[in-house]
Formats: C-alpha cells, sequence, structure tokens
C-alpha cells in the first residue's frame, strides 16, 4: 500500500496545530535549507526532483523559480495560488484544512528560493474554515520564529499575507490573480512579460499552487532519489486526486502519479453505483475534456493524459455513469464557464452565450437541425482566440462531448427531447 | 471610525493602497450588510483613490453585494458535480420552503437564495453554505429544512 505523505497528518483529526505538525517533523525541513543550502542549490534540488506543477499545468517548478531574474535590485514576490475553483476540484481545500503549516512551510522554502520576502496567499473567500487555520497557522509560525525577521537565526525574513479572492474562478490564473492582489477586476494580461520578469507590482514573481508548495519540505528531507522513485520518470511524486460524481466513494485520494485511471475510479472510489455502468469520466476539472469508459486505462499524469487529448489538470475526477445525460453535463459546464468568463475577450464572453443557448434549447427537447454543426463551428471559434485558457478550456470540453457522444446530442435533436429526464 | 481604523490596518500590507479595495470591501460589507454608493465612496475616500477603482471592483466579484441581501444569504452550489447528486432537486426545495425563487429575498429579509458556482467541497455533493458559514455538505431535503429551522431559531433570538 502506498505510503501517504501529504495527507499523512491531515488525515488525523486536530493535526492542523503547529505541536502536531512539529512534533511529525515540521519545519526540519525549512531549518535544513537555512543550514546548508543556498537559494540556487534549493533551486537546483527542486529541478532535479522533477516536481511539476499541481495546479494544473504541469510546468516544472524548479525551472519556473530559475526564470527569476538574478540582477534585478527589484523586490520579489512569491503568491500562493489558493483560489481552487475549477468543479470537481477539491485537494487544496483538503491540505490547507488538515495541514496547513506543510504548506506554509513550503511557501517559505518557495521565497527562499527566489529571494523573496514578502508572499501573499491568494485564497478563494469562501474557504471560512481554511482561512481561520491558516490565520491561526501563521500566528503560531511568526511566534515561534518560523516566520518574520531573521528566521531561525539564518537572516532571511519573510512575511506572508493573506489576500482573500471575493468569487471569481478567474483569478486562479496567474495574471488575473496578480491584477486581483493588485486590487483590480481579475482580467487575464496578455503573456510576455512572464511574471517571473514582471509580475506584481511589475516585480519578479513566482506563482505556485497549494499541492506543489506542500511537495517541497518533503523533498527537502527525504531527498531527489526518493520524489523520482514514486510514479513515472516524467512526473513523478505524490498526487491528491479528487473523486466526485457518480462514484460509489467520493473524497480525495493520496496515490502516485501514473496510476490508472480505472484503478482509480473502480478500486478506490468503489466504482458505479450499484447497477450502473460507468459512462464518461471527466479526468482533471470540468476544462479538461471527458473520456469514455473504454478509455480508462489511460494513467493519471501530465504526458499520458495529454497524448490522448485531454489533461490531467487540477486531477479533479468527475464519473458520470449510463444514467446520466452527456448533454446535460456539457450544458452545466458551459453555464460555469459563461458566468465565470471574465468579460474581456468577445469569443469567450459572447460564444459561451450563444453555445449555452444551443445546449439549452438541445436539453429542453427543442434543438434544430444545424445545431450540433453550429456548435461545431462555435468551439472552432472560441478555441484560441481569447487571452487566457478559460475560453479555451470551455470549448475543448464542449468539442470533446460532442466528439465522444454525438449520438446522444442527435438523438436529442432528432427525438425532441431529452431520453434521460 | 472603526472602519477606517480596520480598513488602515488591512492597507499596510500591501505597497500601495489600490491593492487594499478588496479587503476594505471585506470590512465595510461585513460591518454594513451591503455595498451602497455611499459606502463605496467612503472606502474610497479612506483609501485615498478614485472612486471609479473601488466600484469596479464592487461590481466585478461575486462575494461583493451592491444591493441588500437577507440575514442569511443560502449558496447552494449547482455545478456539476453536486448538480449529478441531485442539487437542483435541493434548489427546488429551497424555493419552495422559502417560497421565493433564486436570487430573490423574503419579504422579511430574512433569506436570500441564489445558486452559485463550485465551492471546492465536491466529495460531500450536493453543498451550500450560508453567510461566511462552515459548508454544509450531503444535503438531504430533511437535511435542509433542519437548517432552516436552525436559522429561523437563531434569528427569533
Amino acid at each position: 500500500m502506498f505510503e501517504k505523505i501529504l495527507l499523512k497528518n491531515a488525515e488525523k483529526p486536530d493535526a492542523h496545530g503547529i505541536e502536531a505538525y512539529e512534533a511529525a517533523g515540521g519545519y526540519q525541513a525549512l531549518a535544513k535549507v537555512l543550514r546548508e543550502f543556498s537559494p540556487d542549490g534549493l533551486i537546483q534540488l527542486v529541478k532535479d526532483s522533477n516536481l511539476k506543477g499541481r495546479g494544473g499545468a504541469g510546468f516544472p517548478t524548479g525551472l519556473k523559480w530559475g526564470f527569476v531574474p538574478k540582477d534585478s535590485d527589484k523586490p520579489k514576490y512569491l503568491c500562493c495560488n489558493a483560489d481552487e475553483s475549477e468543479p470537481g476540484t477539491f485537494k487544496d481545500r483538503v491540505i490547507m484544512e488538515g495541514d496547513p503549516h506543510m504548506m506554509l512551510e513550503g511557501m517559505a522554502l518557495a521565497s527562499y528560493a527566489i529571494g523573496a520576502e514578502v508572499a501573499y496567499l491568494y485564497i478563494r473567500g469562501e474557504f471560512v474554515l481554511c482561512i481561520e487555520r491558516l490565520e491561526t497557522a501563521l500566528d503560531e509560525a511568526y511566534r515561534k520564529g518560523y516566520l518574520g525577521r531573521d528566521i531561525l537565526g539564518s537572516g532571511f525574513n519573510l512575511d506572508i499575507h493573506m489576500h482573500l479572492g471575493a468569487g471569481a474562478y478567474i483569478c486562479g490564473e496567474e495574471t488575473a490573480m496578480l491584477e486581483s492582489i493588485e486590487g483590480r477586476r481579475g482580467e487575464p494580461k496578455l503573456k510576455p512579460p512572464f511574471p517571473a520578469v514582471a509580475g506584481l507590482y511589475e516585480c519578479p514573481t513566482v506563482i505556485n499552487n497549494v499541492e506543489t508548495l506542500a511537495c517541497l519540505p518533503h523533498i527537502v528531507n527525504r531527498g531527489v532519489e526518493w520524489f523520482r522513485g514514486i510514479g513515472p520518470e516524467q512526473s513523478p511524486g505524490p498526487k491528491l486526486y479528487c473523486l466526485s460524481g457518480h462514484v460509489q466513494k467520493p473524497g480525495v485520494y493520496e496515490l502516485p502519479m501514473g496510476i490508472s485511471l480505472r484503478e482509480l475510479v473502480d478500486d478506490h472510489a468503489g466504482g458505479a453505483r450499484p447497477g450502473r455502468k460507468i459512462k464518461a469520466v471527466i479526468p482533471g476539472g470540468v476544462s479538461a475534456p471527458m473520456i469514455p469508459e473504454s478509455g480508462l486505462d489511460v494513467t493519471m499524469d501530465f504526458e499520458s493524459l495529454t497524448a490522448i487529448d485531454t489533461m490531467l489538470g487540477s486531477a479533479g475526477v468527475i464519473v458520470l455513469d449510463d444514467g446520466d445525460c452527456i448533454v446535460r453535463a456539457a450544458k452545466n459546464i458551459n453555464e460555469f464557464f459563461h458566468e465565470e468568463s471574465c468579460g474581456k475577450c468577445t469569443p469567450c464572453r459572447e460564444g459561451l452565450d450563444w453555445t449555452g443557448k444551443i445546449l439549452h434549447r438541445m436539453e429542453a427537447g427543442e434543438g434544430r437541425q444545424g445545431d450540433l454543426e453550429q456548435l461545431d463551428f462555435l468551439c472552432g471559434s472560441i478555441f484560441g482566440n481569447s487571452f487566457c485558457a478559460l475560453g479555451d478550456g470551455a470549448a475543448w470540453a464542449l468539442k470533446a462531448a460532442i466528439t465522444q457522444f454525438r449520438d446522444e446530442f442527435v438523438q436529442h435533436v432528432e427525438e425532441g427531447r431529452c431520453p434521460f429526464h | 471610525m472603526a472602519l477606517k481604523n480596520s480598513i488602515e490596518e488591512a492597507a499596510k500590507r500591501y505597497p500601495n493602497p489600490r491593492s487594499a479595495i478588496m479587503p476594505a470591501l471585506f470590512l465595510a460589507q461585513k460591518e454594513h450588510g451591503f455595498l451602497s454608493g455611499d459606502l463605496l465612496k467612503e472606502v474610497a475616500g479612506i483609501l485615498d483613490v478614485p472612486e471609479i477603482w473601488v466600484y469596479e471592483v464592487s461590481t466585478f466579484y461575486g462575494m461583493f453585494h451592491t444591493e441588500p441581501v437577507g440575514k442569511f444569504h443560502i449558496k447552494i452550489c449547482t455545478n456539476l458535480s453536486c448538480q449529478l447528486l441531485e442539487a437542483e432537486s435541493m434548489l427546488a426545495h429551497l424555493e419552495k420552503k422559502l417560497a421565493i425563487e433564486t436570487g430573490g429575498t423574503t419579504p422579511d429579509g430574512m433569506f436570500t437564495l441564489s445558486s452559485v458556482e463550485c465551492l471546492g467541497a465536491c466529495e460531500g455533493a450536493p453543498m451550500m453554505q450560508v453567510n461566511d458559514g462552515y459548508y454544509h455538505m450531503n444535503l438531504t431535503t430533511a437535511r435542509i429544512d433542519e437548517i432552516l429551522d436552525g436559522l429561523r431559531k437563531e434569528a427569533a433570538e
């Protein structure tokens, strides 16, 4: 059985306080790094670990840190992306509720590596319990000297401030998040310049996801070889998978990267409900294209899922069974993206309104001849024509539903009703 | 004065006052229930930033209310994982029990009902949040009735 790493403490009751964290070896990685590593040495360690960002894009963390210019005299910033909002995703919440110090220690390590003395923790405002736990954890960490001035006598200074999101999925997109911290509407900005060069307040900035940061203390404590020994060579390490929808045992599961989707759904999450068969699975939050049951033998890592035209994304696995209507699911996903579009780019803002109207009438039994072709056309018009990945994700997810389950869409139009409801 | 002090305290976390607009709006909304035009002007005045900067932020983010909301704001998730587990039936039950449509407020100003986007607790679908409270997960119609009764009792006390 796989030894839990990220959830080892989080699953124990009352393990969120600093005493429990210290008793489990907490903040020893920070002490070790401040004693034995230069910032460049820590960047090299994380590069060697091949840790890939757990926020969705899978970008190598050490490489991202390495983009921060060494010769800049501007302040550097670390931002922790805790704006977890993609439907089907709830792994970061579990870390922050259960083991907030693990993430804070990761933030301290990342800040040291890039030379940041101020870090912002951007957390969605609805995560009330996480916010409470993190406020307490921050107080504890300051009191114990793990944050603040001259941390553990090393001369390294770090302040961590929380910035609460206010209900906008788009702020999980890194440039929108920076806009939001700067007190603006969360509208993505064109890249380049990339945040590593000109991010928060036009200063070099690194944005890392909660789960990515939570991996760092373990890499420092147990070493690169240990980390690379978990999961596939290209995407190593432990991974949190979120299972929801029509499975028997929804929840967060910690398993190695690269486990098969079938094993995850059937063996760990208990498979379909009695008397039902799995029809489709969304592997990485609703922007990840759904795959039919026949594709479940794919392994859950960045490369394998990309190879079959979907993505690991946030590892938010949503299961649909043979009682679930794909058109209804596609309509629901489309409504989410339409609501959360920031409105900056016309193809995303107007396109998702249009696709939404078509999906609505199809599901209501009022679909027309030509509607499906119109959806095909609109997906192509939205994809690749907006600033950020929100519109792309919406179009990509819809296109996959139409491609994989075209018969169901046709049936809705031809029969003039939803065959499921 | 209390609002001014707490906003100025929050602004210390940032290198410029514009960054403090969101925390300032949370503080103002907590104190006054919703963000009226006058309150937005007051926040702009405290931070010494143009009023438009405050206004444009207040209208972008879903958690900021520029219109009054009920004493208890019920926010139920209707995204995919919750929808698969009957969130729409839960929403219909809430509409019936409160005798309002989604988006509406009861005539006594007690309850506002909203359907919201994913709150990140899909393992406990269907789920909802009341005001800035802890999540209510694994909802059933009976559980919703219990929660509503509890809120009414709380209001009566």
